[in-house]
């Protein structure tokens, strides 16, 4: 029975009451790009319509990101600080989650506690004591400050979702290898772990997010203008003063969100089950 | 649902006392040495990276120290002067202020936006990647644009200053928090209403209740847990906002926008006294204190009827 009527229906009570929350969601992305692809004259008179490009497309501020300012090597950093801390963090994760997965031990319940607070941990809480441990390891205003303190948020989370992964994993393929004679470390790396490879994946990715799009250590720790993360270099030097270049600024802000969105195209799937397993920040 | 695994796991962490296994598994299940050798980084990584920097931080609140100075002990003088400033008594005003409005608004848009994107049969993945976007773009690149959209030049403004307003300044810093929040609440949300049987909906509705009472009697009963979880958990990150305010008011005009994070950071690293900066940090660590406390509570009770 589809009447045209049920048929268009969804139309008006589904598709239509959606549409506010899309446009709410793509709109100031829209925006940057726009006006990271806007001639200035046009940018910045104030009669022409702001939502469009009517004078012609110019990569004129992309050009002036790439060769006035510190603009690739503050990706460059962004890049080696999120890969390091990533591997490092994942790594970390996976040996955590396999004994509270699998293990019982003492001290194991008060572990598992430990880890759940800490994932709620938010970084304003703690970086100024942070600030002092890292100036004391002598790792202020270098890449290494943020490799080393990154995984304390980052940690957490990847032995979270992989507790969850490892569970879901029947234990008895583990024990056929075990009397078979393998090893502990074996085992977990050549039963469990090409089972629960899409987590893996899904820790990594969220890893990786979470670095590149970290502020606050970013700003505190490091300061010299060429060791700057993207995030923080777009904010802190491409503003200056009083005057906004704000065609630059959108530049740098599109290519600086550039990877994470290429990410989320290709593995959607795997932010949306991290997302949910996770409760990320 | 994913969701639940994870509560599971705490409650099985939290649950003392599993049924015994058989012998052989029971005898693979223990194995300390090489448990402890797996969870070693981790261990150290939160002891000397998380829990010595906390109670350092508890250290400085309580002393008077200084960029480069260790300071002496002040007992709780700092919290005693926060309490008597202006500025600080300010700060808190904005964070309830702040986080309640912003999780109102992500909680209930969330909730509609959930129940729409289940309904969803074409485009459901474009629409979903669609609505998820502003969770993962930068933030601090993300309220740039904000801040752009807010300029005093045109857009949403024709002559409104909105950013030198202290009151449409707080409205703005609680719009961005909202619209970039909003895709957890409604993903969470989603794969909660998913979980929920269908056929409590179809008993329902053989009962006579229409598309309200199911959404009181039948949603919104089985939801709270899912509810429950994402909102502590926003509270916290909601509260301890740093990059929305920073990029976009820098706590102005007049300190109205200030939260915790930004204040502490005004404090303790731009006036370098690191004494007082922990302070007003700390005052984040009740509310930590509270989630952590129910949301344990809560899983130990689900643990109960398991």
């Amino acid at each position: 029975m589809t009447s045209p009527g049920r048929r268009i229906r969804p139309l008006f009570t589904l598709y239509l009451p959606v549409m506010p929350f899309v446009l709410f969601a793509l709109f100031p992305l829209y925006f940057m790009l726009i006006t990271s692809l806007k001639k200035n004259s046009e940018l910045y008179d104030v009669t022409t319509v702001p939502f469009l490009i009517k004078r012609g497309v110019t990569l004129g501020h992309y050009q002036l990101l790439s060769q006035d300012t510190l603009f690739w090597s503050w990706f460059v950093n962004s890049l080696i600080v999120s890969v390091a801390a990533t591997v490092v963090s994942v790594v970390i994760g996976i040996l955590a989650a396999y004994p509270l997965a699998r293990l019982r031990f003492p001290g194991g319940d008060s572990f598992g506690v430990a880890i759940f607070v800490t994932y709620l941990v938010p970084p304003s809480l703690l970086f100024l004591p942070l600030s002092t441990v890292v100036n004391r390891l002598g790792l202020s205003d270098s890449l290494w400050a943020l490799v080393v303190t990154y995984p304390t948020f980052l940690v957490p989370f990847c032995t979270w979702l992989l507790l969850g992964y490892f569970r879901t994993v029947p234990k008895e393929i583990e024990e056929c290898a075990m009397l078979d004679g393998c090893n502990r470390l074996q085992t977990l790396v050549r039963i469990l772990l090409p089972v629960a490879v899409p987590g893996v994946i899904c820790a990594a990715l969220f890893a990786f997010t979470l670095s590149w799009n970290e502020f606050l250590y970013a700003l505190v720790f490091v300061s010299p203008a060429e060791l700057k993360t993207m995030t923080v270099g777009v904010i802190s030097e491409l503003i200056r003063g009083d005057i906004y270049y704000w065609g630059g600024l959108m530049a740098g802000a599109c290519v600086g969100s550039l990877p994470i969105v290429i990410a989320y195209v290709f593995f959607l799937d795997y932010y949306v089950s991290g997302l949910t397993a996770g409760a990320v920040k | 649902m994913q969701l639940k695994t994870v509560e599971g796991d705490v409650a099985k962490l939290a649950a003392r006392g599993e049924a015994p296994t058989a012998g052989l598994s029971d005898f693979l299940v223990r194995d300390t040495p090489v448990a402890y050798a797996f969870i070693g980084p981790a261990f150290f990584l939160l002891l000397f990276l998380v829990a010595y920097p906390f109670v350092l931080s508890l250290w400085f609140s309580l002393s008077d120290a200084r960029v480069g100075e260790t300071g002496s002990f002040v007992g709780l003088d700092n919290f005693a002067r926060l309490l008597r400033s202006g500025i600080f008594l300010q700060t808190l005003q904005n964070s309830i202020v702040f986080t309640a409005a912003a999780l109102t608004l992500k909680t209930v848009l969330g909730m509609i936006l959930a129940l729409l994107l289940f309904r969803l049969v074409r485009f459901k993945r474009l629409i979903r990647g669609a609505v998820l976007l502003p969770f993962i773009v930068p933030t601090a690149l993300s309220t740039l644009v904000w801040w752009w959209m807010f300029e005093p030049l045109y857009i949403v403004n024709y002559d409104i200053p909105w950013l030198p307003d202290p009151y449409l300044a707080m409205f703005t810093v609680i719009l961005v928090n909202t619209w970039r929040g909003l895709p957890f609440f409604a993903i969470t949300l989603l794969a909660g209403l998913v979980a929920i049987p269908r056929e409590l909906y179809e008993a329902a509705e053989s009962d006579g209740a229409g598309p309200i009472g199911r959404f009181w009697h039948v949603t919104v009963p089985l939801l709270k847990p899912v509810l429950a979880v994402v909102i502590l958990f926003s509270a916290i990150f909601t509260l301890a906002d740093f990059n929305i305010v920073y990029v976009l008011t820098k706590g102005g005009p007049f300190n109205m926008t200030h939260l915790f994070a930004t204040y502490s950071f005004v404090l303790g690293l731009q006036s370098g006294q690191i004494g007082q900066g922990a302070a007003v940090s700390l005052f984040l660590f009740p509310i930590l204190l509270a989630v952590v406390f129910v949301q344990l509570r809560m899983v130990r009770k689900a643990a109960m009827y398991d």
